[in-house]
């Protein structure tokens, strides 16, 4: 009877005790919970495709050479400064002195080099191999100073310099980044507890740690829009810069607790097609089921109508965007006589989804389109882990639903079969040969619009709408971009009042 | 004639209403349940769509009466799959007895305890979540439950002077097992049956919320409840509705069940 009574009174101290801990109570400004739909199967953004690991990582964790403001403006990062010859074939960069990696280790032009010669070599499972691809060679002048040579002149080098692919890192800790990300930036990797929550804290070592106003970070990955919603109005999260479910914005915005802030990402939300793989290496089959999607239902249905549509892969608030939504309006007929043309009309298509709302909605819609159509489209919601072996690496899949958030992506169609799309065109890998050696801006957005106009014609994916930025923050988070025109959101300049 | 009981009558009338409403979907509903009128969402009820329409405008009776039919088809084949196997074992449990009814026996045990949830969501990984995964799982959780209450009525029954008498005349078990055993247990199992169809309906309802049971676009109530979480703000009728109709089939079932025991049990029965 006695230990009952010195427990419960055990208990009610430790209650007590865990209500002025609350994290309401201590966070004052100096914490931040950061909610994320998707949690990445790995932390290495030099090693896996996964968006969110940029998310979080890049810039934070991770620092590369140059970095992209919201404007998308390069500014430096790990180089201070650079300077491009005459023939715009050499960059030559000056490192910033006192950056050293969160395990201690110095920060030169060593790792500079070991970084790209890693991400070039023939065995690298880089996921954007691409951006390095114009490099001839890199080369250490001194410990501060780095050279890179290109190829062939490249319009995006320095943009694409600051991308999470890019991030500069050390070869002591390399092979632990999977797990145990070592980084150069304002933030270093606390704990990682799988399938609830990543934490970074503050690194105090850093050059510019001064101007960090948060101490602790924690991304909780919540992929359930129902559950996002409870737990910002639980105000157990103080920002969700990607909330899955548009529908629930207008209680947000009537509540004066949070703020709602529309704005763009770089993220083409397709219906891929796995163009290597019959029937959908018939041209007729792909302009057949672009023909059948009906884009206004699409974004009316799954986004309530907060995105625009796009008809190629190219973001509209781009400068060199075409409108192409009319190159395959929606035409049910014109689909099914194009289906029946293609010997395909009847059969059963599978849908693979992964687990995010615009995906999973979208879904739904389409496959009633395509019934219309007389294509009977069998979803199969899968999980994350499994989209990336299966659908991305493997090409094990008919059709899915995708967002394409990286910028200047059109590169995509030139990586070649082995690529998710299946997509194999000399006619436009020699475009975006082309598109990325030009240096001049007029003529490269002339370059670009025809490239729209050609996947458009090819009909190479169903393109859907743009993925909008639809965050929600408390009151007092100041400092998240509107608009996303990288994958990533520094958070040195993120503050919590 | 005694006087039936009104927890039998009650849920004989919402069982009547749930599997008629399910074996009527089979031939007729209002509208087509798959058909999208994404640009006529959330409508409110009318002369046309009786329940209104969900946030892809599908008309919401419609696809209750489908999902009526789902839940029913599912609880039906996997409590009789469940059942099937879980009287087959307890009486071969009981007619053997020894080693081979504590070996059952045991097994059930460890079956009981395994969490159909648990299950199906071991199923889901492997196979990928769909209604066959959902309905073996409820089946699998059914086997124990069944091989208990047979084993337990049978092991009265051997015990009868008639089984005796059979025995004595050269019966053997299977016969006996057949013949004797089973029709004089009849009455409970299928009381356990129609109170384990009250558990399957909401186990149904329960994987389909988590994903894991109905794939779209066939419809089911939890599907639909699930999908209408988010939309508690814009649209609450849209939970309501399926939430309904759960009630009713489990409630229905339940006391169908409940209102057998008590014409069948012959102990209530005299208490009376």
């Amino acid at each position: 009877m006695s230990s009952k009574l010195v427990r419960s009174s055990v208990a009610i101290a430790a209650l007590a005790l865990c209500a002025a801990l609350s994290p309401t109570g201590s966070r004052a400004g100096t914490t931040i919970v950061i909610g994320l739909q998707q949690e990445p199967t790995s932390l290495d953004p030099t090693a896996d495709a996964t968006a969110s690991i940029d998310g979080m990582l890049t810039q934070n964790l991770f620092e590369s050479l140059t970095t992209v403001n919201e404007a998308g403006e390069v500014l430096p990062q790990l180089a201070e400064s650079w300077t491009v010859s005459e023939d715009g074939l050499t960059y030559t960069f000056d490192l910033v002195d006192g950056a050293t990696f969160h395990d201690g280790t110095g920060f030169d032009a060593e790792d500079v080099k070991f970084s790209f010669d890693r991400a070039m070599a023939e065995d690298s499972v880089n996921p954007s191999k691409g951006l390095f691809k114009p490099i001839e060679s890199v080369t250490v002048v001194d410990a501060g100073t780095v050279e890179i040579k290109l190829k062939q002149k490249d319009a995006f080098f320095l943009f694409n310099m600051a991308q999470g692919d890019v991030s500069i890192v050390a070869p002591e800790s390399v092979e632990a980044n999977n797990a145990n990300p070592v980084g150069t930036g304002p933030f270093k990797y606390d704990s990682w507890t799988r399938g609830d929550k990543l934490v970074l804290v503050k690194n105090p070592d850093h050059r510019d740690a001064g101007s960090v106003a948060l101490e602790r970070v924690e991304f909780k990955f919540i992929s359930d829009a129902a559950a996002a919603s409870a737990a910002l109005l639980a105000g157990e999260i103080d920002a969700f810069p990607g909330f899955p479910a548009p529908e629930l914005l207008p209680q947000f915005e009537a509540d004066p607790r949070f703020k709602v802030v529309t704005g763009s990402t770089e993220g083409e939300v397709i219906l891929a097609m796995n163009n290597s793989k019959a029937p959908f290496n018939d041209i007729r089959v792909r302009q057949a089921v672009s023909h059948a999607i009906d884009r206004g239902e699409i974004i009316d249905g799954a986004m309530y109508g907060q995105a625009v549509p796009i008809g190629s892969f190219y973001p509209p608030h781009g400068p060199a965007y075409v409108d192409l939504t009319g190159t395959y309006p929606h035409d049910t007929a014109k689909a099914k006589a194009l289906f029946e043309e293609a010997g395909v009309a009847g059969t059963t298509m599978t849908l693979r989804v992964p687990p995010f709302p615009y995906a999973t909605r979208s879904a739904e819609i389409i496959q009633a389109q395509l019934a219309e159509a007389g294509i009977d489209a069998k979803v199969e919601n899968v999980e994350w882990g499994f989209w990336i072996d299966e659908i991305y690496k493997k090409l094990n899949y008919d059709m899915t639903i995708i967002a394409h958030t990286s910028p200047n992506d059109m590169g995509n169609f030139a990586r070649g079969p082995k690529y998710f799309y299946g997509y194999d065109d000399a006619g436009y890998t020699d475009l975006w040969n082309r598109i990325s050696a030009e240096a001049d801006d007029a003529a490269r957005n002339a370059l670009l619009a025809e490239a729209q106009k050609y996947l458009a014609d090819q009909a190479v994916h169903g393109f859907l709408f743009q993925l909008p930025q639809l965050g929600v923050y408390k009151t007092g988070v100041e400092g998240f971009w509107d608009s996303r025109a990288v994958l990533f959101q520094p958070l040195a300049g993120v503050s919590v009042n | 004639m005694r006087k039936l009981p009104p927890n039998l009558l009650i849920g004989a009338v919402l069982v009547a209403l749930v599997a008629g409403t399910a074996a009527l979907s089979l031939v007729w509903t209002p509208h087509d349940h798959t058909l999208l009128n994404i640009r006529g969402k959330f409508a409110a009820p009318s002369e046309l769509h009786w329940l209104g329409t969900d946030q892809l405008g599908r008309d919401v009776f419609s696809q209750l009466m489908v999902a009526a039919r789902n839940s029913v088809a599912v609880a039906l084949i996997s409590v009789c799959l469940g059942g099937v196997i879980g009287v087959a074992l307890g009486l071969v449990a009981s007619a053997m007895g020894g080693v081979v009814e504590d070996v059952i026996m045991r097994i059930a045990d460890i079956g009981f305890a395994f969490p159909a949830l648990l299950l199906a969501i071991m199923l889901a990984a492997v196979f990928g979540p769909s209604l066959p995964v959902a309905i073996i799982a409820i089946a699998f959780i059914n086997i124990p439950v069944f091989a208990r209450v047979t084993r337990a009525s049978a092991n009265q029954i051997w015990t009868r002077e008639y089984v005796y008498a059979a025995r004595a005349a050269g019966m053997g078990r299977v016969s006996i097992s057949r013949d004797h055993v089973l029709p004089n247990i009849a009455a409970p199992i299928i009381v356990q049956a129609t109170i384990e169809f009250a558990i399957a309906i909401l186990a149904e309802a329960a994987l389909s919320y988590l994903g894991l049971g109905a794939q779209p676009p066939a419809p089911s109530w939890g599907r639909m409840l699930s999908e209408a979480q988010t939309l508690m703000y814009l649209a609450p009728q849209l939970a309501i509705y399926p939430g309904v109709c759960i009630v009713t089939a489990v409630l229905g079932f339940s006391l169908l069940g409940d209102g057998l025991r008590d014409i069948t049990d012959p102990r209530l029965v005299r208490q009376r």
